[in-house]
């Protein structure tokens, strides 16, 4: 399959298409863009952008759990310390009457401050430094295998609980009315998240995971009417961002993650314009 | 008064209900028959919502609730919820169609609504004189219009009995009057029995068969002429007798 796909994108009439590293790259943005906005579009109805930004800092933490276990590659307990953050964070929120925003503050301290103390015994932090900003041009293919698995599971999740989630993020009240189970379908969505960001960490970086999670949906919405142009439209954002920003970033030599972000950004910056440019004309023609 | 047919009911009957130590409610008993719309009023914190959440089972409580439906108690009640409020951004991009699809059918919303679903969703909002917002988003509807979407939601399927949360509050005195006439034609034409939350007092009388006045426990209830002069209203409410 990655050799059919290595060939097929070797044939493309550009430069970058002809390095093995940039053929991959382009792999993983479309394997990972959609998948952003997928769980953009549920993070941005829930309000959960802080959520996602604790889950993403929670990496380092995960990262150093590993190293002080001696793993060799610490991805899976990043991945296990992101999903048992997600579950813990959950059942802390039905258990205090605090306002979400000091609990997430409260576990942000807690699980940065733990992974920089871990991290930095015997002043090796640096070593580290490149899960802060990421690298997609490393992905390797059993990398993109996995995430191609990741896809999977999101897509069948949200095809299977799409609807409960829709309600269960206007009124969680009412879904529980509606035979709904709500502490379920809540933290089923958490726990994708903590995979799709732990899995996507070493590709994009932990500053700006939150960004690629955020921005396609929150341009969406100033565009969509409904929930089929808001999912649509933020996958093609996030799609179109992602291969934009990657291609720009071979020939601007900047780090691709990063430059995707601010293809992302720009979209929604003309997002909110054109909304503003509708309301405004809309408002106008009603007077 | 309306008729009811004698064979449907909701019973419920020495509801108690705790905060820690705390009673919030106790011992409280209200035998609804289906057709009748009851309103439950009491002064702030007298446990109205408290009392709707206990019977939604959201909170642990004890005593019994139990629902009679065609002469046979049914353990799984289906009850219909129209909550004051939702937890929705002005911008949020669910439309009113995305929105009863989701809380009736399993494909999800995302993937788009089949022509056949449309037809059916188009059809029970136009039972509450909503089939023109289908498309609208729902954070744009005024308190009435919403306050309509959400009662067809919760009369799709048509439950054993419906809950309606502070209805009244942010809808304008037409909307108001449509919110009760659809109200009254749902509980007619489905036999449904309906507890109704409110804290106004003068529009709800002529559409309630019965208020109950709780504050805590049941103070009285009666038809809505008795309580509303009744002397335990006006202690509950903090009011005087003299004019």
């Amino acid at each position: 399959m990655m050799l059919l796909w290595n060939n097929l994108v070797g044939r493309l009439p550009f430069d970058w298409a002809h390095y093995l590293f940039m053929q991959n790259a382009l792999l993983a943005v479309i394997l990972v863009a959609p998948l952003f906005a997928l769980l953009g579009t549920m993070v941005v109805n829930n309000r959960m952008a802080f959520f996602s930004d604790v889950l993403g800092h929670s990496t380092l933490t995960g990262i150093a759990i590993g190293v002080v276990l001696g793993f060799v590659d610490p991805f899976l307990p990043m991945l296990l310390f992101a999903v048992l953050l997600a579950i813990s964070v959950n059942i802390f929120r039905q258990l205090t009457k605090a306002a979400p925003d000091t609990v997430l503050g409260a576990f942000f301290a807690l699980v940065v401050a733990l992974g920089i103390v871990l991290l930095s015994r015997g002043g090796g932090f640096a070593k580290f430094t490149s899960y802060l900003i990421g690298d997609i041009l490393a992905v390797s293919p059993r990398q993109i295998c996995w995430l191609f698995l990741v896809y999977l599971l999101v897509t069948v999740y949200w095809v299977v609980f799409g609807n409960r989630m829709v309600l269960t993020s206007i009124s969680p009240v009412l879904a529980r009315s509606r035979g709904i189970k709500v502490f379920l379908v809540e933290t089923g969505f958490t726990v994708l998240l903590a995979i799709v960001v732990a899995s996507s960490i070493r590709l994009v970086g932990i500053l700006i995971v939150n960004s690629l999670l955020v921005l396609p949906a929150a341009a969406s919405r100033n565009i969509s009417g409904d929930m089929r142009a808001y999912t649509s439209n933020a996958v093609l954002i996030s799609l179109v961002s992602g291969i934009a920003g990657l291609v720009a970033s071979y020939y601007w030599g900047t780090a691709s993650g990063a430059t995707i972000v601010l293809f992302a950004a720009a979209f929604y910056g003309l997002c909110v314009i054109f909304a503003g440019f509708l309301t405004k004309t809309l408002t106008v023609d009603d007077e | 008064m309306n008729n009811t047919c004698n064979h449907c009911c909701t019973r419920v009957t020495g509801l108690s209900v705790k905060f820690g130590a705390v009673p919030i409610l106790e011992n409280i008993d209200i035998h609804l028959n289906c057709r009748e719309i009851v309103a439950l009023i009491g002064p702030n914190g007298a446990g109205k919502t408290t009392l709707l959440r206990a019977l939604l089972g959201e909170i642990p409580f004890t005593g019994s609730v139990n629902f009679i439906v065609k002469g046979e108690r049914v353990k799984y009640p289906r009850i219909g919820y129209v909550p004051q409020r939702l937890n929705l951004d002005a911008d949020s991009p669910v439309s009113v169609m995305d929105f009863m699809v989701s809380a009736s059918h399993r494909t999800p919303v995302w993937l788009g609504i089949r022509p056949s679903t449309r037809r059916k969703v188009i059809e029970a909002l136009s039972l509450v004189s909503a089939q023109d917002l289908a498309k609208k988003r729902i954070g744009e509807l005024s308190g009435g219009q919403l306050q309509r979407v959400l009662l067809a939601m919760a009369m799709s399927p048509v439950p054993d009995l419906l809950l309606l949360d502070e209805s009244a509050s942010g809808i304008d005195i037409n909307g108001l009057a449509l919110f009760y006439r659809i109200v009254d034609e749902m509980r007619k034409r489905h036999d449904v029995s309906v507890i109704l939350v409110t804290h106004d007092l003068g529009s709800i009388a002529p559409h309630a068969d019965r208020i109950i006045l709780i504050n805590g426990r049941v103070l009285c209830e009666g038809k809505p002429e008795e309580v509303l002069r009744d002397e335990k209203m006006f202690k509950a409410f903090g009011l005087s007798l003299k004019t």
